[in-house]
């Protein structure tokens, strides 16, 4: 897995690549949520598109990462949804609890 | 037969296998990713939960074909064994969580029990055993 962070006065942007698992995922955790409560901007965004495979521990980081955000009253989207990414967040039935758009275009425009 | 040890950063490696393998058993491409994502799921919760995150710790993994008579017909398949050598699974805690629940944890079981037709725990001597088969569609066949 690779992350890098983006930052504009609008939002945070994660770009996310390779494969989220539990030998990432941690690293995934500690850097979004670190993230959220510094920036402090009023979306967060998590760029999905490059993501080949999420396990059920990279989940439980977006969840996290959801309640980090609406705690300081942020937004939290995720972006351009891999089919994987899709598939886990479909099966756990929690991919209405997100907001999701196809683009960061999309989002940003949200 | 694969056998590996505990660290996470096999995980990617057994998927691979995985996916390869399901792939020229014939599996279709759904049913490839839920089956690897079961397996994945699996291997974590052993290194989670019954080596407690050690990194050293032993797995070994079987794969046979499987068989059974479903509707008067014979549907082929695939087992998957996996076994570990920690204490004995307490089976109060394999029972997954409500899915209605907004939090993180508690799904990896609900990811494999979705994906498999069989998913069983037993305990023989020293060894926890999950097995796992996965039958392909009638008309299919393994190999």
């Amino acid at each position: 897995m690779h992350i890098s962070t983006r930052r504009n006065d609008k939002a945070t942007i994660f770009d996310l690549s390779g494969d989220i698992d539990f030998a990432n995922s941690p690293l995934f955790r500690d850097s979004v949520l670190r993230e959220i409560r510094e920036s402090r901007r009023p979306r967060v965004l998590v760029n999905l598109s490059q993501v080949r495979y999420m396990d059920s521990s990279g989940v439980a980081s977006l969840i996290e990462g959801l309640k980090a955000s609406r705690d300081l009253g942020s937004r939290f989207i995720l972006v351009g949804l891999s089919r994987s990414t899709r598939d886990v967040l479909q099966l756990s039935r929690l991919i209405k609890v997100f907001e999701v758009y196809d683009n960061e275009e999309q989002a940003m425009a949200s | 037969m694969l056998a590996l040890y505990s660290n996470p950063k096999w995980l990617s490696v057994v998927r691979g296998t995985v996916e390869r393998l399901t792939e020229t058993l014939g599996f279709p491409i759904a049913q490839r990713r839920s089956i690897t994502r079961a397996v994945d799921e699996a291997l974590t919760n052993i290194a989670r939960h019954s080596y407690g995150n050690r990194l050293d710790q032993p797995i070994a993994m079987y794969f046979r074909r499987a068989q059974r008579r479903h509707d008067g017909q014979v549907q082929q398949g695939l087992e998957i064994l996996l076994c570990d050598s920690d204490p004995p699974v307490d089976p109060c805690k394999l029972q997954g969580r409500s899915l209605d629940e907004i939090r993180p944890g508690g799904l990896g079981l609900h990811f494999i029990r979705q994906a498999m037709d069989t998913v069983e725990f037993t305990r023989k001597g020293p060894t926890n055993r999950l097995r796992l088969v996965k039958y392909l569609a009638q008309g299919n066949s393994v190999l």
